[in-house]
C-alpha cells in the first residue's frame, strides 16, 4: 500500500543520525551536551507520541504530563528492585491502562471536552497522589536510585526508535488510515466499518506508553521526586506546541518541531531565567496566529511556490 | 459472543425479506421524526423512499444504519433485529450507506477512500493484497480508476458522489442505501448515476434510494414507498404512486 | 443539626458565589466568543493580586476596587480579543479550527501573563486581611468578609442578569451565542459582539480574583490552574451559557468542596474531578442544559 504522503524519511538519513546518536559517547561530550540531548530526545519522543493520536485525529490531549509522570512514579517504586530495561516498558504499561480507562471513559465525548478533561487529569493524578503520599505513606516524596547520564541517554535513544518504528507501523497500517478518517468523519468512518471508539482508545493508549517509557527513563536522572515534580503541566505544553510548531503530516515535522523548540527552551532558560515563559508564551502566540501549520506548513508552501515558478518558466521558455 | 456481533443469535428469526421494518418510531424532543413505520425491502429489488423535505427519510436510513436508536420498534436485516446496533457492526452485517451531504475523506484519496472501505466494512478481514484487489476492481466498477491517487476535495460533485457510492460498495452489502445520490448533478451526470444503479443491481446487491429526482425513481424503482410528515402514507409500483391521489396532494399542497 | 447543616449550607455557599462568577465569564469566553480560554484562571489570579496591590499600598478597600477592576479588565480582555483573536478567527478555515487554535493560543496567553504575574509580584506567597471579623448567623459562625463576597457575587451575577435581558447589547450577545451567522445577517457586528463577550469574560475573571482575595486565601502566581478547572466544571455542571445554571452549580460545587475540605483537605480537587467525570458520561449538557 501507497505509505500517506510519501516517504517520510529517506532510510539513509535515519541510519545516519542514529550512527551519530549511538557514536556519542566516544566522542566524550561535556556532561551538560549529554544532557541537553538527552532532554531533547526526550521531548522528540513526547512529541511524536502525541502526534501519534492527536495529529490524525483531532483530538487535542493535554494529558501527557499525567502519562509521563505515571512513569516516573512507577520507575520511583520499583527501579530499587528492577533494572532500567524492565522498568521502563512497566512505567510505559502503567501509563497505557490509565490511558485506556480514561479513554473508554471520555472518548466518546465531542473533542472539546475530551480536552477539557485531559487538561485537569494532570491536576487530577497529582492531588490524589499528594494525598495519598500525606496521608497512607506518610511521607511526600520519595528518594529514586538514578542511573548514570550514559545509561539514561541509551535508554532515551532506544525509546526514540521504539517510537519512531511504531509511529511509522501505524501510519502505514489500515489503523492509520482509519485514525484519519476519524479525523475527518466520525460517523463516515463508522459506516465504512470502523470501531471508532475501539480504535480511538487503543491508539490513544498507545501514545501513553511510549510517554510512560519516557517517564520511566527520564526520572532515573532525578535523585528525589515528589508529585508536584512529576506532574508539571509543562510536559503536557511542550508536546502539543512542539507538534504545532513543527507540523504533523510527515514524521520529520515533529521531530523537527521538537528539536528546535528544545533548543529554543534551553537557550531561553539560561539566557533568560525570569522571563522565558514570558517569551515562549509570546513564541506561541506568533506561531499560532502566522503559521497555523506549523514549519510543514510553511515548507509546503515554499515548495509549492517554486514548482508553479518552474512551471511558470516552462510555459515562457 | 457479545450480541449484535456477527453471527449472534439474538433475536434472530427465519428471513423472508431482506430488511422488514416494523413499528418504527422516533421523536427528537417534540418532533415526531418517524411514527409507526412499517415497510419491507425485497431481496434484489430497487425500493424508491420518496417524499417532500422534512418527511423522515434520511431519520428512516439513520435509523436503519445505526446512527441513531429508534424509541421503538424492530428493524430486521436477513432476519436478525438490528436496531439500536452500532454503525459499524451494520455495515459489517451488510448494510452500505452514503450521506445526502457527500461525506468522503477529503484529504484522502480515492484510493485510499475506497481501501478503507474494504479493510473494515467486511465480515470477514482481508490481507493487504486482497484489499488492494478488491479496491482496484471496485474502482473499476465506478469508473474512477483513472482518479485514484486524486485528493477526495478535488473531485468535482459528481465524482464525490461516485466515490462515496465506491466506499459503501467496498464494505460488500448485500443492501445498499443510496441517499440523494443524483442530488446536485446535471442531466449528463444523473444519467450516469442511474446506469451505476443498475450495474449495482446487476450485481445482485439490493438498492434502498432517497431520491427527488422524479425521473430516475419512476424509471429505476420497482416499488415506492412514500412518507409525509414521519408517516408512510402509500406503497406501490411506481405507475400506481404517480396517479396516487394523497400523493399528489401532498406534492402539490407543499 | 441545624447548626450543621447551615454551617454546610452557607459554607458551600460562600465559595460557591465566587465560582458561579468565574463561571459565567469562562462561559461567556467559550459559549459566545469560541474560545477555550486556558488562561482564565490567570485573570483571577491578576484581579485578586491586583486588588492586594492596591490595598496594601494605597490602603484602597476591596469593594471600592472593583470600580477600578471591572473596567480594568473588561478592556483587557477587549483589547487581547481584538488585537488577537480576531484575526485568529478570520485565518482559520473553520470553526473547529479556530476553536482548537484559539485554545492552544490561550496556553500562550498563560504563559505569558503567569510569567508577568512572577516578575511583577515574585513567587513568595502574599494575603491580606480585611473584614475578618467573624459573624454569627444561627449559631454557625463565618467570616464577615466571606458573607460580603457572597453578596456581592449575587448582585454581580444578577446585574449581568439583567444586563443580558433588557438591554440592547445585551441581547445582540445572546442573538450572538445562539446563531452567529444569522446574528450577524440581522444587524449585530458580531465582531464587536465577541470582543465584548470575551471582555466581559475576563472582567468576572477580574472580579472573581477580587472577591477570592477577600477571603483571606494565600496568593501565589501558580494558583490560577485550578480555578480554571473550577470554572470548566461549573460550567459543564450548569450548561454551557446558563447564567442561572453556572450559579446552581457553583453552588453545588462550593458546597461539595465544603464538605470534602472538611473531612479530607486534600480531596476536593478530585471530589471535582470525579463529578466531572459522571457528568460527562451521564449528562453532558449539563443540569440545565438543552
Amino acid at each position: 500500500m501507497k505509505s500517506p504522503k510519501g516517504k517520510w524519511f529517506s532510510p539513509v538519513v535515519l541510519i545516519v543520525l542514529l550512527l551519530l546518536l549511538l557514536a556519542l559517547p566516544a566522542y566524550a561530550p561535556s556532561e551538560y551536551t549529554f544532557i541537553l540531548i538527552t532532554n531533547i530526545l526526550m521531548y522528540v519522543v513526547l512529541t511524536l507520541s502525541w502526534a501519534i493520536f492527536s495529529g490524525p485525529t483531532g483530538y487535542i490531549s493535554l494529558a501527557p504530563a499525567a502519562f509521563f509522570g505515571v512513569g516516573v512514579y512507577a520507575s520511583a517504586f520499583l527501579s530499587s528492585d528492577l533494572p532500567l530495561f524492565v522498568v521502563v516498558p512497566i512505567g510505559g504499561a502503567a501509563s497505557f491502562v490509565l490511558a485506556y480507562l480514561v479513554g473508554s471513559l471520555t472518548l466518546r465525548l465531542r473533542g472539546m471536552y475530551f480536552t477539557m478533561f485531559t487538561f485537569g487529569l494532570v491536576e487530577l493524578v497529582r492531588n490524589l497522589l499528594h494525598w495519598w503520599e500525606v496521608n497512607i505513606t506518610g511521607t511526600v516524596g520519595r528518594l529514586i536510585i538514578s542511573a548514570d547520564n550514559t545509561i539514561v541517554f541509551y535508554a532515551m535513544v532506544a525509546t526514540f526508535l521504539a517510537v519512531l518504528f511504531a509511529s511509522d507501523l501505524i501510519r502505514r497500517s489500515k489503523f492509520g488510515l482509519a485514525l484519519r478518517s476519524i479525523g475527518e468523519s466520525e460517523e463516515a468512518a463508522a459506516h465504512s466499518g470502523v470501531n471508532v471508539n475501539r480504535v480511538k482508545v487503543i491508539i490513544f493508549a498507545v501514545s501513553a506508553f511510549f510517554m510512560g517509557a519516557t517517564g520511566a527513563t527520564m526520572s532515573m536522572r532525578w535523585t528525589y521526586i515528589d508529585p508536584t515534580l512529576a506532574f508539571n503541566i509543562q510536559y503536557s505544553f511542550m508536546p502539543v506546541l512542539m507538534a504545532i510548531f513543527g507540523g504533523m503530516g510527515h514524521l520529520y515535522a515533529p521531530i523537527t518541531g521538537a528539536t528546535l523548540f528544545s533548543l529554543l527552551e534551553e537557550l531561553l532558560t539560561t539566557k533568560f531565567p525570569y522571563y522565558y515563559m514570558l517569551l515562549f508564551g509570546l513564541t506561541m502566540l506568533v506561531v499560532i496566529l502566522f503559521m497555523p501549520h506549523g514549519l510543514e506548513g510553511i515548507i509546503e508552501k515554499w515548495r509549492n511556490r517554486v514548482k508553479a515558478g518552474m512551471r511558470g518558466s516552462h510555459e515562457t521558455a | 459472543m457479545r450480541s449484535g456481533e456477527i453471527g449472534s443469535k439474538r433475536a434472530c428469526g427465519v428471513a423472508m425479506k431482506l430488511l422488514e421494518v416494523a413499528g418504527l418510531n422516533k421523536h427528537f424532543g417534540g418532533l415526531a421524526a418517524c411514527t409507526n413505520v412499517d415497510f419491507h425491502v425485497e431481496q434484489g429489488e430497487i425500493l424508491g423512499l420518496i417524499g417532500p423535505n422534512g418527511a423522515g427519510k434520511t431519520t428512516l436510513f439513520n435509523l436503519v444504519s445505526g446512527a441513531l436508536a429508534p424509541d421503538s420498534g424492530t428493524i430486521a436485516f436477513k432476519g436478525c433485529d438490528i436496531a439500536g446496533h452500532k454503525p459499524h457492526e451494520i455495515t459489517r452485517r451488510g448494510i452500505g450507506r452514503t450521506f445526502q451531504s457527500v461525506r468522503v475523506f477529503s484529504k484522502m484519496s480515492v484510493f485510499e477512500n475506497v481501501l478503507l472501505g474494504h479493510h473494515f466494512g467486511n465480515a470477514k478481514p482481508s490481507n493487504p493484497k486482497e484489499a488492494n484487489e478488491g479496491t482496484e476492481r471496485i474502482l473499476e466498477f465506478v469508473e474512477l480508476s483513472a482518479m485514484k491517487d486524486a485528493r477526495a476535495m478535488d473531485l468535482i460533485l459528481a465524482n464525490q458522489k461516485r466515490l462515496e457510492v465506491a466506499r459503501a460498495l467496498a464494505t460488500g452489502p448485500d443492501l445498499l442505501l443510496l441517499d440523494e445520490v443524483m442530488a446536485g448533478l446535471n442531466p449528463t451526470e444523473v444519467a450516469q448515476a442511474m446506469a451505476l444503479v443498475k450495474r449495482i443491481r446487476e450485481k445482485g446487491i439490493t438498492i434502498l434510494m432517497i431520491e427527488h429526482v422524479m425521473k430516475a425513481i419512476m424509471s429505476i424503482c420497482d416499488r415506492i414507498v412514500v412518507l409525509h410528515h414521519g408517516e408512510k402514507i402509500a406503497e406501490g409500483l411506481p405507475g400506481d404512486i404517480s396517479k396516487n391521489k394523497t400523493v399528489i396532494e401532498v406534492y402539490l399542497g407543499e | 443539626m441545624i447548626v450543621q447543616f447551615l454551617d454546610i449550607a452557607i459554607g458551600g455557599l460562600l465559595t460557591g458565589g465566587i465560582y458561579a462568577l468565574m463561571a459565567v465569564g469562562f462561559g461567556l469566553q467559550y459559549g459566545v466568543a469560541r474560545v477555550l480560554n486556558i488562561s482564565h484562571g490567570e485573570f483571577i489570579m491578576l484581579g485578586a493580586y491586583c486588588t492586594w496591590t492596591l490595598f496594601t499600598s494605597a490602603g484602597v478597600t476591596p469593594l471600592v476596587s472593583m470600580l477600578f477592576c471591572a473596567p480594568f479588565f473588561f478592556a483587557i480582555g477587549f483589547v487581547i480579543y481584538r488585537i488577537y483573536y480576531t484575526p485568529l478567527r478570520r485565518s482559520s478555515e473553520s470553526p473547529a479550527v479556530f476553536e482548537g487554535n484559539s485554545m492552544l493560543a490561550s496556553f500562550g496567553l498563560l504563559f505569558v501573563v503567569q510569567n508577568l504575574a512572577l516578575i511583577i509580584w515574585g513567587s513568595p506567597v502574599k494575603g491580606y486581611s480585611y473584614l475578618a471579623f467573624p459573624i454569627q448567623l444561627s449559631g454557625a459562625v463565618f467570616s464577615a468578609n466571606r458573607i460580603v463576597t457572597l453578596i456581592a457575587s449575587v448582585i454581580l451575577g444578577s446585574a449581568f442578569y439583567v444586563f443580558l435581558v433588557a438591554t440592547r447589547t445585551g441581547k445582540a450577545i445572546r442573538a450572538a451565542a445562539q446563531d452567529p451567522g444569522a446574528a450577524e445577517l440581522m444587524g449585530v457586528r458580531i465582531n464587536r459582539v465577541l470582543a465584548l463577550c470575551f471582555g466581559f469574560g475576563a472582567m468576572m475573571a477580574g472580579l472573581g480574583g477580587l472577591l477570592l482575595s477577600m477571603t483571606s486565601i494565600m496568593l501565589s502566581p501558580v494558583m490560577g490552574m485550578q480555578y480554571t478547572l473550577i470554572a470548566i466544571i461549573v460550567v459543564v455542571l450548569g450548561g454551557l451559557g446558563n447564567i442561572k445554571g453556572s450559579f446552581i452549580g457553583g453552588f453545588i460545587l462550593g458546597l461539595v468542596g465544603y464538605i470534602v475540605s472538611s473531612s479530607q483537605p486534600g480531596l476536593s480537587m478530585v471530589a471535582y474531578y470525579v463529578i466531572f467525570l459522571i457528568l460527562l458520561l451521564v449528562r453532558p449538557t449539563g443540569l440545565l442544559g438543552k
